[in-house]
């Protein structure tokens, strides 16, 4: 009871199990030295946190891994070159995400030759200090590649301030389609476990564990046989259920505890890292190598060869889907990750960034939509939801704008895994409400921010001349004091030089003056 | 190919789905229902198959005009809903009620109770219920009278013709009667809900008359006096066991309200025998198990969470217990339904199940809680 609990039972809350559709993929070797594309569009802003700074000009010629745009902001993550060419412009280029917004691009040409930059071997990093090795993997500009693209040294950094009892590798990989991390742990499984020793150096945990489910026994071989070789670090194999690679929820499975509601997982003594940026984090601390490129899956009915493709960033996906053999009739949707919880992408143009961990060109039989109807309340959605909300509640109440009661039932807590709109008989487009909602909230306090900022200037500004008017005060106060002292002091120089007289006379009569002393201590 | 055009328009993930839909559920908990009406359709012969067909095609025609009026695309009407609480109604009828009591009593429950409060999905009370409660209040007589079992191609059965009469023209039973063998002295009868509120009220001990009349057997098979489709509890219990396995309802309102009702008839006739009949009775007769699986988990009007659901499956129980046991209704299902329906939106409001990283009430979980709940 009493002792910290270390194990889970594997299981989580709701959930659901689509169809997985990984065959087309996972028995495929990862595709690597795809040619280069014409241009490479790299945007600076890859990560969550504020845009890396450009640190080259069109024109510049550069290396293949040399820094071109550097970390700036309190989260933010660095960018380097994916192959040797001229930069020819920076500028906006749209992006992989349903706005379609812009953001900031250096385009590269590449030069063909793919020259590296060069990179002096770097020492063994397990004789390193961690907080050494921290900076490295920042120096590599390596994020968090299963979505959260949160910059991986800031995350290990903040895992070296708590007491981390277990360090989790996340190899889930629940969303249909995806195999990139599968594929990564069949042919990586040794890098992987390198990877995780490094950050459980870094991090200095107590437990180190690779989770992977179940349907993916061949990875389960690899890494099983990989972390053999090196003792201590453990394989635990999770049920295949879906959304298990969210982070609550493996934390959930893997040792029984739950993330206290707006807390981070260091709170309670775990954090949990991607297969893909151990690998990644390895590549920065073995070889000194910068993250250049990712592998993602390129699967779905309307592409022609289904695979995992070893991507520069920077390559738009219509390059990526011409080296899997091009599109097979229009696509009902292209996303840009999984089809649960993947984004609809605006154009073919938009390039791979750290985060893609697919692109998908979904026939309509396999997005299955339709238009919604009304809520006949079956609580399948409740039944599905992994954090125990009423997603039912939510929507109808974002939906009528009544914000408050939306998080009543739990919007606050939504992680926006679908799993209640994936079961809906309605097809109520859940999720597009909580999105809507917590866009709404967001702005709400964002506003309510700004006009606590403008109060407080307003505040700040009658405070201070509150103060002037009390300092004017306390001068004139002071000056009049001061002319009633001069004149008390004249008083009292007088009346003392009659005491002085008078003393020679009454010795005792001058006890009067400490008590004088006491009245004016407790003034200030 | 510079921009694609998508088919559909833009939305939000999933871009997949387990191909439920609200017509397929209606058609499973439809299919559900099949055998015990069929049982009830056998049984009671031709003047129940034609009152229930009546009571279906009213049920849809009513939703169409209600459709029409709101505006709203006729497709709706395969949703399957209309046709499902027709369905349900015409079950929870005596088998040989006259063709208006189906037909009427449906359209007031589906324009009443569901489409003035907005349509599908909106409405406070489960219409079948609101339907039945407002008929049999209107029309006691017709509400409680009850034929014996006469299953098609039976020596007593009445042909279709004969059927006609008795569903259109409120033909008497009596002349029918005529035409029966001698030894056959009543066709109609109480129901056996009503038998024993009758025998109580004479004084009679309801532990021994039981253990001398009610056929329990034939009860739980279904061959005894009721309900169109509510007799077989075998049946039902079958079709509402499917339902669970097949994940269209939970476990929760059936296992409560069940519970409820037996620990409740169990206790009452352990502590006093002569008044209260024992849980058995109470299971097999009247619409215990229909309402248990088919009514009270109408999803519209019961509660959410599962807690939710147990609470209003108790509450049903214990209702369903004190109206058998002290209303002026024999049977009380239905009121028992409509009161916990009212008190489902507070529910709902006040029993969520418990968010991750939180306490139930809602606060956020601290580490030493935590070792508890997991
Ligand atoms: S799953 Fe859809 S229809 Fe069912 S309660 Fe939830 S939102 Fe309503
Ligand atoms: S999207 Fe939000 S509400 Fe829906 S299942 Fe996931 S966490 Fe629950």
């Amino acid at each position: 009871m009493f002792a910290p609990r270390l194990f889970g039972s594997g299981k989580i809350r709701g959930g659901v199990h689509p169809d997985g559709r990984k065959d087309a993929t996972s028995d495929r070797p990862i595709l690597t030295n795809l040619p280069l594309p014409s241009r490479l569009y790299v945007p600076l802003n890859q990560h969550s946190g504020d845009d890396a700074l450009p640190l080259v000009r069109p024109g510049d010629r550069v290396l293949k891994g040399q820094l071109i745009g550097k970390a700036s902001g309190r989260v933010s993550a660095s960018i380097h070159a994916p192959t040797s060419g001229t930069v020819l412009a920076i500028e906006a280029v749209t992006m992989p995400h349903p706005s379609g917004l812009p953001a900031m691009a250096v385009i590269i040409e590449p030069d063909g030759d793919d020259r590296w930059i060069e990179i002096p071997t770097p020492p063994d990093p397990f004789s390193l200090d961690p907080d050494v090795l921290a900076s490295k993997v920042e120096e590599a500009g390596v994020v968090g590649m299963g979505g959260a693209i949160f910059p991986a040294a800031i995350k290990l950094r903040q895992g070296r301030r708590f007491e981390i009892q277990t360090l989790i590798i996340n190899g889930s990989e629940c969303e249909p389609f995806l195999t990139t991390d599968d594929r990564l742990m069949q042919e990586r499984a040794d890098e992987i476990v390198e990877g995780t020793r490094l950050i459980r150096k870094i991090i200095e945990a107590y437990r180190a564990v690779i989770a992977i489910e179940d349907n993916k026994p061949a990875a389960i071989a690899a890494i099983q046989a990989a972390a053999n070789k090196v003792g201590a670090i453990e394989v635990m194999v999770v049920p295949a259920h879906y959304p298990m690679g969210s982070a609550k929820q493996l934390i959930q499975a893997v040792t029984g505890l739950e993330v206290p509601a707006g807390k981070r997982s260091n709170d309670i003594g775990v954090l949990v890292h991607n297969v893909a940026t151990a690998w990644a984090i390895q590549q920065a601390l073995v070889y000194g190598k910068p993250l250049l490129s990712r592998v993602t899956t390129v699967a779905g009915a309307c592409v022609a060869q289904p695979q995992n493709v070893e991507v520069l960033f920077g390559t738009p996906i219509e390059h990526v889907f011409k080296v899997c053999g091009g599109l097979t009739g229009v696509p009902a949707r292209l996303l840009m990750g999984g089809p649960m919880m993947g984004q609809i992408l605006p154009s073919l143009d938009v390039p791979i960034i750290k985060g893609s961990s697919g692109v998908l060109a979904l026939s309509k039989a396999e997005v299955n939509a339709h238009t919604s109807s009304p809520c006949i309340r079956c609580a399948r959605c409740v039944d599905a939801c992994p954090m125990g909300l009423v997603p039912l509640e939510m929507a109808r109440n974002s939906r009528a704008d009544k914000l408050d009661a939306a998080q009543e039932f739990g919007l606050r807590d939504c992680i926006l895994c679908g799993s209640c709109a994936y079961v809906c008989p309605s097809h109520i487009p859940l999720v597009q409400y909580f999105e809507y909602a917590k866009g709404e909230l967001a702005d709400r306090r964002s506003s309510q921010q700004k006009q606590e900022y403008t109060k407080g200037l307003i505040d700040a500004r009658k405070e201070r001349l509150e103060q002037e008017r009390l300092a004017k005060e306390a001068a004139k106060a002071a000056k009049e004091a001061a002319k009633a002292a001069k004149d008390a002091a004249r008083a009292a120089a007088k009346a003392e030089k009659e005491a002085a007289q008078a003393k020679t006379q009454h010795p005792e009569s001058t006890t009067t003056s400490p008590a004088d002393n006491c009245v004016r201590e407790e003034q200030p | 190919m510079n921009s694609i055009t998508h088919e559909l328009p833009l939305r939000a993930a999933p871009h997949a789905h387990d191909r439920s839909s609200v017509d397929r559920i209606m058609l499973k908990v439809c299919l559900a229902l099949s055998p015990a009406t069929a049982y009830g359709l056998y049984l009671f012969g031709w003047p129940a198959i034609i009152l229930f067909v009546v009571t279906l095609l009213a049920a849809v025609a009513t939703e169409a005009l209600c459709l029409r009026l709101a505006g709203l695309p006729l497709q709706r009407l395969l949703d399957g809903s209309a046709l499902l609480t027709g369905w349900l109604y015409a079950a929870t009828l005596p088998p040989w009620a006259p063709w208006w009591i189906g037909a009427g009593g449906v359209a007031f429950g589906l324009i009443v109770g569901k489409h003035l409060y907005g349509g599908i999905g909106q409405n406070l009370f489960n219409p079948a219920m609101l339907a039945r409660v407002a008929v049999l209040i209107s029309f006691p007589v017709q509400l409680t009278t009850w034929v014996n079992p006469m299953p098609l191609g039976s020596e007593l059965a009445p042909g279709f013709v004969d059927a006609l009469a008795i569903i259109f023209a409120n033909a008497d039973y009596a002349a029918h009667l005529s035409a029966a063998p001698s030894g056959v002295d009543a066709m109609t009868g109480a129901s056996w809900l009503g038998a024993s509120k009758v025998a109580v009220g004479a004084g009679t001990d309801v532990g021994q008359w039981l253990a001398a009349d009610f056929p329990l057997t034939a009860a739980f098979s279904g061959h005894i006096r009721g309900s169109l489709g509510e007799t077989s509890a075998l049946l039902i219990l079958v079709g509402g066991l499917w339902l669970i396995w097949a994940r269209v309802i939970s476990w929760h309102i059936p296992a409560s309200m069940l519970g409820m009702l037996s620990l409740c008839a169990w206790l009452a006739s352990h502590f006093n025998g002569h008044l209260f009949p024992g849980p058995l009775f109470q299971l097999t007769t009247g619409a215990a198990m229909l309402g248990a699986f088919f009514i009270a988990t109408d999803y519209v009007t019961s509660p959410a969470s599962a807690t939710g659901k147990l609470l209003f499956g108790a509450g049903c129980g214990l209702l369903l217990f004190t109206i058998r046991s002290w209303g002026s209704f024999p049977e009380g299902v239905a009121f028992a339904v409509l009161f916990m329906n009212a008190l489902t939106p507070l529910i709902d409001r006040f029993i969520k199940p418990r968010a991750y990283g939180r306490t139930l009430g809602g606060k956020t979980l601290k580490h030493s809680d935590m070792r508890k709940i997991v």
